[in-house]
């Protein structure tokens, strides 16, 4: 084996001389590796970026948490026929918090918008959740100031309000906001309580950040005197437990519900499942349309490199008859092309990656990102791979040459 | 012991539709520690029988003992190794590696030969003091003059010790005084024991060797011995 580390030594030097020779054409070839490498290890840390969003927010919501409702999330089943099933009531929330015994913590919600204002700043039509404080239980919040409403405050009903981070950073510029009075569409709130930030744009209005939150009861009181459907909230114990816990939310959902065994529920269990299968479906287009259109300028590049690599191994012909008139065997000169053509690929594709890591610290000002391990792995496994792929072809062109032939060659 | 057996060697090339011979029949044997030189008109065939000799090119037919191990109907990859181990070729253009230095082009034959870099640094610079360059080891080819880049190839010849020296009209390229340097240069290695056979197609360059061999239409015209038949090479084994 030693004699092959020899060569292999021996071609290193070698291509680093031939690339070194040509240094106006090596970087020009380059080029469109660095831009090729760049763009695929930008797209990558980009989806990652996204993906990252995604996974915090469905972990700021509960990622073990399952949503009773009266219609399902994801599915294809005619909106109009859930439409006609029975609200899912405050009566039988208590019922059901009553009978389940796996679920972590059960809370209601009901969703609406408002006006909310503090002297001169207001945020319009803000999404409110109404729910009681076990709420707090199904998420994983945490809090820059102040706390989430009581099992107090809750039952009676208060006028005490809990905002997400952008929200309180829209109304109180500089002050602190704990204990200040705030107007939801012109009712007196307290706040009780401010979120940390969450920092995941993808989820839209439903990220927390962008949320108040306060009693139901009070939601009852002043925006929803309807008392409309409720979406109950299940935290499941763990990721295990989720499926358990869902058979028995339904069981108890039909309990509470009065179906008869051979009825069909007349409520749907939704879990994050269903987002993230929503999620995979739209970004997982994304991202294969996004790496194959970056994969196309690093085929350019590829493409490149090849055809300098056949120019250098015609005018190099002489010199491979050299090589073999004094016993360089075939498997020599090809690994001699090859290697050259690898280590243009490798230097320019390590070149592309500092230029991606350096763009990459831009993106992340606008989508939490930065360049995984992982993709460092890819992006040098996929610029050899290239300058190997690429060199393939010139190299046994050259290796397979006549030596007389090549000697011959002006 | 011949080290080299050719035996009814033929090489036809096609061009267009008609077949040329450019070896017809071509039988010849030569001892170790032999200086041959072959000489012919151009189109005579001596490049092509070079060529075969020095294991570049197969025979259409007939066989070649080299070592009295077959080489007539060997692989790109077996050839590539004898050529490495038994053969040095000295050009008539140098054929240097443009961009090495002299070190470096001598050293390669190791190199392909697998040999340890210690090892090599001792014999390329053993190799390059016998042609009296190892002050320019570090030089590259446009550094050194024609005749000083011809001591360089016969260096590179030499280095991995091969059975026979093979020179195809390495005084070309040459002026006439630096050609008699490289010609007595290889009488100094044909006296230290080397099978030596020349390409030439100058009579002044062939009378340095002992054996005179003139081809003429792919064929041997003449083989004969040089007169003054004093070979102190011989008396040295």
């Amino acid at each position: 084996m030693r004699l092959h580390l020899f060569e292999w030594k021996e071609g290193l030097l070698i291509s680093l001389a031939a690339i070194r020779a040509n240094k106006a054409r090596s970087l020009l070839t380059m080029l469109g590796i660095v831009i090729g490498i760049c763009s695929v290890a930008l797209m990558a840390t980009a989806i990652n970026g996204i993906d990252k969003a995604f996974v915090s927010g469905i972990s700021s919501l509960g990622a073990d948490n399952l949503y009773i409702d009266k219609y399902a999330w994801f599915s294809n089943e005619d909106f109009f026929l859930m439409r006609n099933r029975k609200n899912v009531s405050m009566d039988q929330f208590e019922r059901f918090q009553k009978l389940a015994k796996l679920p972590l913590a059960v809370a209601p919600t009901i969703l609406s918008g408002h006006k909310v204002l503090f002297g001169e700043n207001y945020v319009e039509g803000t999404l409110t959740t109404g729910t009681t404080d076990g709420y707090v239980r199904t998420t994983n919040f945490n809090f820059v100031r102040g706390r989430f409403f009581t099992a107090l405050e809750s039952n009676g009903a208060r006028n005490v309000a809990v905002l997400g981070s952008e929200v309180a950073a829209h109304l109180f510029e500089r002050q602190d906001p704990l204990a200040k009075e705030v107007k939801i569409d012109g009712i007196p709130f307290r706040v009780v309580g401010v979120l940390e930030k969450q920092g995941s744009n993808l989820l839209g209005n439903f990220n927390p950040d962008n949320q108040v939150y306060m009693p139901i009861g009070t939601v009852f009181k002043y925006f929803r005197r309807d008392r409309d459907t409720v979406t109950i909230v299940v935290r499941a114990p763990s990721t295990q437990m989720i499926a358990a816990t869902k058979e028995e939310a339904i069981g108890m959902m039909r309990r509470v519900r009065g179906l008869m065994y051979d009825e069909k529920d007349d409520f749907s269990v939704n879990t994050q499942e269903g987002l993230t299968e929503n999620y995979n479906q739209v970004v997982g287009v994304i991202k294969i349309v996004g790496l194959f259109i970056t994969g196309l300028s690093l085929l350019v590049g590829a493409i490149g490199i090849m055809n300098i690599m056949f120019v250098s191994v015609k005018e190099r012909t002489r010199e491979i008859g050299i090589r073999k008139a004094i016993g360089a065997k075939r498997r020599t000169i090809m690994g001699q092309f090859l290697t050259e053509a690898a280590l243009i690929c490798l230097i320019g594709g390590l070149v592309g990656l500092l230029l991606a890591i350096g763009l990459s610290m831009v993106i992340n000002k606008f989508l939490p990102t930065s360049v995984q391990l992982n993709t460092v792995f890819l992006a040098i496994s996929i610029s050899l791979l290239t300058g190997i792929v690429s060199g393939l072809a010139p190299a046994w062109t050259a290796a397979k040459m006549d030596p007389v032939e090549a000697l011959r060659y002006e | 012991m011949n080290i080299i057996n050719l035996e009814n060697i033929t090489k036809v090339y096609q061009v267009g539709s008609e077949e040329v011979h450019a070896l017809d029949g071509v039988s010849l044997k030569i001892d170790r520690n032999e200086y041959v030189a072959i000489m012919g008109p151009s189109g005579s065939g001596k490049s092509t029988l070079m060529n075969i000799l020095g294991c570049l090119d197969t025979p259409t037919s007939g066989r070649y003992d080299l070592k009295e191990t077959d080489v007539s109907d060997m692989s790109d990859n077996q050839l590539a190794e004898v050529r490495n181990r038994e053969i040095g070729f000295v050009f008539q253009t140098f054929n240097l590696l443009p961009r090495a230095t002299s070190f470096h082009n001598v050293e390669l034959p190791l190199i392909y030969a697998g040999i340890g870099s210690v090892r090599r640094r001792e014999l390329a610079e053993k190799a390059l003091t016998s042609v009296g360059l190892k002050e320019r080891m570090l030089h590259k080819p446009n550094e050194l003059s024609g005749g000083q880049r011809q001591r360089v190839a016969v260096a590179r010849a030499l280095v991995i010790g091969p059975s026979i020296i093979l020179a195809d009209e390495p005084t070309g390229n040459l002026d006439s005084k630096t050609g008699e340097d490289i010609m007595s240069l290889f009488y100094e290695i044909y006296k230290q024991g080397n099978t030596i056979i020349l390409v030439t197609h100058e009579e002044y360059i062939a009378n340095h060797a002992k054996r005179v061999i003139r081809l003429l239409d792919g064929k041997i015209a003449s083989d004969e011995r040089v007169a003054d038949h004093t070979v102190p090479g011989r008396q040295e084994k």
